[in-house]
């Protein structure tokens, strides 16, 4: 029924359209509001018709468009979906509509410039998982982060022009590498198409260079150990909503990245050199997590958290290589990408929520600073109760939906290597630690700060926030299966790519 | 020896162009102060009315006159119809300045007339002499609008530099082609190039040639090390002369780059590409690194002109039609990003104070946030991110290169483009997350406002469909 349709289209323009519009409303604060919900809104329900419609069966790219856009270079405005990047899509919407949603007090200064900042960065995070065209993927790709450096910069905290500036460059030097990586892969094959890329063959000289310029482009937007440092510090100084579309989105990105090109176009270099990913993925996992328990921030504390989840991701998808080797089915393999994808979905729910509950802390006390608060369970009981909960779903409590991709991860892992599963396992411990540390500190115990004892409960509206958040985590811990099967075929798809030598 | 009568009507717009410089001269003389806008008009006209003689006479074959001294071909007609529309923007965005500080004279725009002039006889020149006449008929309107402001020290000082250096560079490009004459025995180009086809032995004095060539060029274009005079020279004049001498004549010297190296000297392309290596990836260095340290907008934006001459080299070092067609889009969106970027500072200047320092752009977003998002567009796209017309620029250069099969050019150029995004964002920065420091209102004239507005938005135009204007580098190309 939608075979013509170009929905795709449809949800990465109708929030870019509808933030020029909220633009251009300008002053009026109360129409800008609505405006810009009614547009999320719309976006989210539209991009509900992609997972209605979706044929999972398949692996081919769904809901697929393409036109000519620049003829001399070949480069097409080529869209299409399958079961690893829907998901995402829907993440993103759905994320988007509680940022909107949570910021509707909070931000009162240009609000018009905020709120068109999020609707026209969703349109684009969008396109980059829909594109299927290299040129397209690196327009949406770069372009995404100007408004990110915009939102850190204008409505960030105290040392927000530094942040935001090392934020830009860092992803910026990561992506130039990709671009010209995308411009020898056009020398080689004369078109931009990344399904033209995958079959592409190419000697392993060539593919290690490809590996490295795609492992530092990707490895920054991760971020992985060592090049993780903007994260703490664009999280610390971003305004809450950034920080949750920052965590919730655009970390995955990076794993995206991995999933649509690395693994595909240079299946033997991966081969060949996954033991420094899955390397790099440990000392991120264990290192970093080591890194959280010292934090004194709390969002600093949730930044380094999510390096640390984000490098169960990385693990997943590199773990593949040595799963084969040792039992030769691409089933097991696929226990390893598919948990890596539930991790990568969960935690944009789980990280989200963590920096929407700081957020509103952070409202009342104007602090993020572990010290400050204590007790605040007396005051704000049913806000302790949320933040309780998705500190346990942090921490990959069963039942959570941060148990599930962790879970697969791990039992996959053990497949593959016995020590690496077991330095990994030990994020369960080390995730608890810091997570529940950080709970007992700021909820429970006396309260001590004054300005605790005058804390107000969560308002409805941040309660809607949040409790659509708590029922999203609890609802895939309990059921995974639909986001599961949603992905089956295309990630059966990729292991045989990434398997299959292309020397 | 039979004398043919030379096909005048391909030199037409030429003519045209010269004909109407001397009439504003001579009106100028007799519009009082009060009707100065005449000549301001009748300027405009001008290059109006040589834009249509252009675009009229335009075929898509090449031909030639004057004993083949003269080509016109697509090229040529792209290129000048380019530079008449930098030119008649410049003249728009002058006009206030220059009233405001008491330098709305008929002599601006009578020398930017000449100065058209001499950029058409540059692109359209088919001999060795031809190209000098016009590079010298450009190069001696330019001293003299610099020193316009003859009252200020640092005009008078940038002029004189300018003049001096200029000279020296003139000097060197003749002593080369006075070898190139030695050698080939003409100075018609296609002579020279099929003199080179055939003699493609070691030829030492040729090796010596190419190498005054270069440099000759290299000055012209300011690419280092012999881009000493460009900081000083944007600095030191008036921001409308600044505007037109780092737009327009950049467009004329690539056509000159054109003429001599690829068409006369495209036998030799091994010869000059390793100098074209060298001067490229010194000309991204330190044009990205030292606009770093400026503190002075005009003087950050004479370093990133040198920038983006690094990348201009880039496309035509990679010696396909290819690579040229990406240099020739290159200039082009260079010369309407540059128009912008000086474009907002005459747009925030006013009498008695100039807004060429960066902290006058601080909190620009409240004080107007209309152009703050111009001025944005314009420093995202000369930092080369989409969606902007400098992203499909440095694009269409860097696949020439990679294609050419040299991909660690390509990365060099793009870690340099990496340390340049830094001062462009800080323009950014300034505007959206400071404070603003100078809160009079902003009120320029209506045709800036609108002209200004169209230039940003074509540079983002641009930037979202570039298509049609990169099929046309293509088949000037051919």
């Amino acid at each position: 029924m939608f075979s013509d349709f170009p929905l795709l289209s449809l949800v990465i323009w109708l929030p870019i359209i509808g933030g020029l519009l909220v633009l251009a409303a300008g002053k009026n604060d109360v129409l800008v509001r609505w405006l810009a919900l009614a547009f999320a809104l719309l976006t989210f329900l539209a991009s509900l018709l992609l997972y209605t419609g979706f044929d999972s069966s398949t692996y081919q790219m769904q809901f697929a468009e393409s036109a000519s856009w620049v003829p001399t270079f070949n480069i097409h405005y080529s869209l299409g979906i399958d079961g690893i990047s829907m998901p995402l899509i829907l993440l993103t919407t759905f994320t988007t509509v509680l940022v909107v949603i949570s910021s509707w007090e909070v931000i009162q200064r240009r609000v018009s410039q905020y709120m068109a900042a999020f609707l026209i960065m969703e349109g684009l995070m969008i396109g980059v998982f829909c594109a299927l065209d290299a040129v397209l993927f690196y327009v949406f790709w770069e372009f995404m982060l100007l408004p990110m450096f915009l939102i850190i910069g204008i409505w960030g905290g105290q040392r927000r022009v530094y942040a935001a500036i090392k934020f830009f460059l860092y992803t910026f030097l990561g992506s130039v590498l990709l671009l010209v990586a995308v411009l020898y892969l056009y020398f080689q094959s004369d078109s931009f198409s990344i399904l033209d890329f995958h079959d592409l063959r190419l000697s392993m000289n060539a593919q290690i260079v490809l590996f490295f310029a795609f492992l530092i482009a990707f490895a920054v937007k991760v971020p992985m150990w060592p090049v993780h440092t903007w994260l703490p510090d664009a999280h610390v100084e971003a305004p809450t909503g950034g920080s949750v579309i920052l965590a919730a989105i655009m970390l995955k990105l990076g794993a995206y990245g991995f999933m649509r090109f690395m693994l595909p176009i240079v299946p033997d270099a991966s081969h060949e050199l996954d033991w420094l990913i899955i390397l790099l993925s440990l000392i991120a996992v264990v290192y970093v997590a080591m890194v959280a328990l010292v934090q004194e921030d709390m969002k600093k504390l949730i930044a380094y958290s999510s390096i640390s989840h984000m490098g169960f991701v990385t693990l997943g998808l590199f773990v593949v290589f040595n799963i084969f080797d040792k039992t030769n089915s691409v089933a097991g393999a696929a226990m390893g990408v598919e948990g890596a994808l539930v991790q990568m979905i969960s935690h944009g729910f789980v990280s989200g929520a963590l920096f929407l509950c700081v957020g509103v802390m952070y409202d009342r006390m104007h602090s993020r600073n572990i010290s400050d608060y204590g007790g605040v369970v007396n005051t704000m009981p049913v806000f302790s109760g949320l933040m309780v909960f998705f500190a346990m779903a942090n921490a990959g409590l069963p039942g959570t939906s941060g148990f599930v991709g962790e879970f697969m991860v791990i039992l996959a892992t053990f497949k593959a290597n016995f020590w690496v599963a077991v330095l990994a396992s030990t994020t369960l411990v080390l995730g608890a630690a810091y997570t529940l540390w950080m709970v007992k500190r700021v909820i429970f115990g006396k309260v001590t700060n004054p300005q605790v004892a005058e804390l107000k409960d969560l308002n409805a509206r941040e309660a809607l926030v949040l409790g659509s958040l708590a029922v999203m985590v609890l609802l895939l811990g309990l059921w995974p299966a639909p986001l599961i099967d949603v992905m089956h075929a295309s990630v059966g798809h990729l292991l045989e790519q990434a398997i299959s030598s292309k020397l | 020896m039979n004398f043919e009568m030379p096909n005048f009507a391909l030199a037409l717009p030429e003519i045209f162009v010269l004909c109407m410089a001397c009439i504003v001269l001579l009106v100028d003389l007799f519009v009082g102060e009060r009707n100065r806008f005449i000549t301001y008009l009748m300027a405009q006209a001008t290059l109006v009315g040589a834009m249509v003689l252009t675009l009229g006479l335009s075929s898509g074959e090449v031909q030639y006159t004057f004993d083949g001294s003269f080509v016109r071909d697509t090229m040529g007609d792209v290129l000048k119809a380019c530079i008449y529309l930098a030119v008649l923007i410049v003249f728009v965005y002058s006009r206030d300045y220059m009233r405001a500080r008491q330098l709305f004279n008929g002599e601006y725009f009578v020398l930017g007339l000449f100065g058209v002039l001499g950029m058409m006889v540059m692109v359209s020149a088919h001999s060795l002499l031809t190209l000098y006449l016009g590079l010298e008929l450009l190069s001696l309107c330019l001293y003299a609008m610099v020193a316009l402001q003859r009252d200020s020290i640092a005009a008078t000082e940038a002029a004189m530099k300018y003049f001096v250096l200029g000279s020296l560079a003139s000097g060197i490009l003749l002593y080369g082609m006075s070898m190139l004459y030695g050698v080939t025995g003409s100075l018609d180009i296609g002579e020279i190039s099929a003199y080179v086809a055939q003699n493609v032995g070691d030829n030492l004095v040729l090796k010596f040639a190419i190498v005054f060539v270069v440099v000759g060029l290299a000055f012209k274009l300011g690419a280092v090390p012999f881009h000493m005079w460009a900081p000083d020279v944007y600095h030191g004049a008036a921001t409308s002369v600044t505007i037109y001498i780092g737009t327009a004549p950049k467009i004329a010297a690539f056509a000159m780059v054109m003429r001599l190296l690829v068409d006369g000297l495209g036998g030799l392309h091994v010869e000059w590409q390793g100098m074209l290596v060298m001067l490229a990836i010194l000309s991204l260095a330190v044009g990205n690194v030292i606009a770093i340290a400026q503190s002075n907008l005009k003087r950050m934006l004479a370093y990133s002109t040198i920038a983006h001459v690094g990348f201009l080299l880039l496309g035509v070092l990679a010696g396909t039609e290819n690579g040229y067609a990406s240099a020739m889009f290159y200039i082009i969106i260079y010369a309407l990003m540059g128009l912008g970027g000086f474009g907002m500072i005459m747009l925030l200047s006013r009498a008695g104070f100039e807004a060429d320092r960066l902290e006058d752009f601080k909190g620009l977003n409240e004080r107007s946030p209309w152009f703050a998002f111009i001025m944005m567009i314009l420093m995202i796209s000369m930092a080369g991110i989409p969606v902007s017309a400098g992203f499909w620029a440095k694009l269409a250069v860097l696949q020439a290169v990679v294609r050419a099969e040299m991909v660690w050019l390509a990365v060099v150029a793009v870690i340099f483009s990496v340390i340049g995004a830094f001062y462009y964002l800080r323009i950014i920065k300034l505007m959206y997350f400071d404070k603003p420091e100078d809160t009079s209102p902003i009120k320029p004239a209506f045709d800036m406002r609108i002209v200004l507005s169209a230039n940003g938005l074509a540079v983002l135009a641009l930037g979202v469909f570039p298509g049609a204007l990169s099929a046309l580098c293509v088949e000037a190309m051919r």
